[in-house]
């Protein structure tokens, strides 16, 4: 029996779910949102940086009441050895803009305030309310869903699954394949508090301004990984992350590796004195454009991380969420405003749509690059940081060996470790996947 | 020795967080078994909570107490059908107050 019908069900309250269901409610749409947290944000984890681009499109004043740490007017890259770090560091004045490009949040804060303002745009949010089934008709069309609160069926024209990487439901109706281990990055993470001022000194910063730092090297232990540190106005997050075929072919702990960077000398003096409040542990999509399933069915849309939607390369996936959502949702709402109904042809719009979308275009340009990774990861992730590391080294201390000297034991070390071929196919199948 | 101090170092990160532990349902299980395969060996090191264990016969066993509910255990035994995974029931679990 049916219970209640609506015109669409969204299946959790992340970055997708949120934008799917604000973008459905403020157009008049009735909508349930269904969310197993406590409230929204309590199972969710990310570094986190938001672009705000993406949530302009969506909520064009969120800047009035949005829960924003800080603005980034630095990022700095760095490839590690063990007690080195070399780095590329980009800081402007430009980043002070009237309205900053980027800025750090606290997710579990942040999803609050969306889903305030998906509730004020009129939708129905339940939370604790786990969705265990994609209810199904003769014809094999979505009809709604059952949950772990009611024995029975709430009916929708259209599902909106925003389920996250896990996405049980989904792999569990068949309507897609779990993730595979080569394709899904584990990552762990700490959120260290310090006074607002030490931070501030600490990273030469004034007032809201944020600085961000990514690391490679051998803080991945050799596997495919990443390590991450990111100011917010009164805490640092920071944490590692690698992909969890190379976690269980290593047998490697997170919590080891996660240690370990905290202990860098490099990273050390910028966390001294902190209290840590939390240790979170949550899943990446890593596997890119080729790993992107099927997007739309009868009665049913896939968005955000549960379409695989993440671009590993540039470390973005709120923004992916959000737009892949509201995109999803402006074609539910076309469809509804023509009268025609979700059928899987019809829904094929919000696939056309985003397609010609930034966030289908990137990843396309990327689809090599998770393979690359995935083969090389030894080379890209110890060997050439520790190469990196002792070119550096070897360049900057002065002790009377003559430069040429020095330059050609540089390009020996570089030989030696990867052979001239080793360099150069390296090197051409890192250009043709970035490119 | 390594082993506990490791154990030991988990456990004070999961005292930072908060759960609603559902008592009596466990959402995840092992299923039994004589020898554990390579991955269901390999979460006894990589689930980030340390919810696996060997015990003294060799065999893997869960407490999912510290869960944080992040999935690679799925990723790595669900398909074999080593272990049983779901969602704790709306509500349960961890609560993340950053994330
Ligand atoms: C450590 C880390 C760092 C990251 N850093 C960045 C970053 O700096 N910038 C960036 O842009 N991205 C980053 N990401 C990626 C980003 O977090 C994700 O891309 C984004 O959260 C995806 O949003 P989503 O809505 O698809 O999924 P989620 O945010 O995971 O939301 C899914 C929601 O669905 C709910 N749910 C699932 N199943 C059910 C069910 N059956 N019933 C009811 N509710 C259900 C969940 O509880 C959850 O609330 C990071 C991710 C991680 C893990
Ligand atoms: S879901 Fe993650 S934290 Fe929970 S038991 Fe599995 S691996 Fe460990």
């Amino acid at each position: 029996m049916i219970e209640e019908e609506f015109d669409a069900i969204v299946i959790g309250a992340g970055m997708s779910g949120n934008a799917a269901a604000y973008t459905m409610a403020s157009q008049g749409l009735k909508v349930l949102q269904l969310e197993r947290g406590e409230y929204p944000g309590s199972k969710n984890v990310q570094g986190a940086i938001m672009y705000a681009n993406m949530l302009e499109k969506i909520i064009p004043d969120f800047r009035d009441d949005a829960p924003l740490e800080r603005h980034l007017v630095e990022q700095r890259l760095w490839v590690m050895d063990d007690t080195s770090h070399t780095g590329i560091h980009h800081r402007s004045d430009h980043f002070n803009e009237a309205k900053p490009n980027r800025y750090t949040i606290i997710r579990a804060q942040f999803d609050k305030w969306f889903s305030r303002k998906v509730r004020e745009a009129g939708a129905t949010v339940l939370c604790e309310t786990t969705v265990t089934e994609l209810v199904r008709d003769g014809r094999d069309r979505v009809i709604g869903v059952r949950t772990d609160r009611t024995g029975g069926i709430i009916g929708a024209d259209v599902v909106v699954l925003a389920e996250g990487v896990c996405g049980l439901l989904g792999t569990r109706a068949g309507l897609r394949s779990m993730p595979k281990p080569e394709t899904v990055a584990l990552a762990v993470k700490e959120m260290h508090f310090l006074p607002e001022e030490v931070i501030e000194q600490r990273f030469g910063l004034n007032g809201d301004e944020g600085c961000v730092i990514e690391a490679v090297g051998t803080i991945s232990r050799g596997m495919a990984g990443l390590g991450f540190l990111y100011t917010n106005k009164e805490s640092i997050s920071l944490g590692v992350g690698c992909l969890v075929s190379d976690f269980a072919a290593a047998m490697e702990s997170p919590y080891a590796l996660l240690d370990a960077f905290k202990n860098h000398p490099s990273i050390r003096p910028l966390i001294a004195g902190s209290e840590v409040k939390e240790y979170a542990a949550h899943l990446i999509p890593e596997g890119g454009y080729k790993a992107i399933p099927q997007l739309f069915g009868d009665g049913w849309v896939l968005v955000g991380d549960a379409a695989q939607l993440n671009n590993a390369v540039h470390r973005e996936g709120s923004n992916l969420a959000m737009t892949s959502g509201r995109i999803a949702a402006e074609a539910i709402v076309q469809l509804k405003r023509r009268s025609h109904p979700m059928t899987k042809r019809n829904l094929s719009l919000y696939k056309i749509m985003l397609d010609n979308s930034f966030v289908v275009k990137d990843l396309r340009k990327y689809k090599d690059m998770p393979a690359l990774l995935h083969t090389n990861s030894c080379n890209f992730f110890t060997t050439y940081p520790q190469l990196l590391s002792k070119a550096a080294q070897n360049f900057l201390r002065v002790d009377g060996t003559p430069k040429i000297d020095k330059e050609k034991a540089t390009t020996a070390a570089f030989v030696k470790a990867r052979s001239r071929w080793g360099l150069v196919s390296d090197a051409v199948r890192l250009a043709c996947a970035w490119r | 020795m390594t082993m506990a101090v490791t154990k030991l170092r988990v456990e004070d990160k999961l005292y930072h967080n908060r759960y609603l532990v559902d008592p009596g349902r466990p959402h995840i299980k092992v299923r039994p078994h004589e020898k554990p395969s390579p991955n269901l060996l390999a979460l006894t090191r990589v689930c980030p909570a340390k919810c696996y264990e060997l015990n003294d016969a060799g065999q893997v066993e869960i407490t999912p107490d510290g869960c944080m509910e992040c999935g690679t255990c799925r990723i790595l035994c669900e398909a074999s059908g080593e272990i049983e995974w779901n969602y704790p029931r709306g509500g349960f679990g961890v609560l993340f107050k950053f994330g």
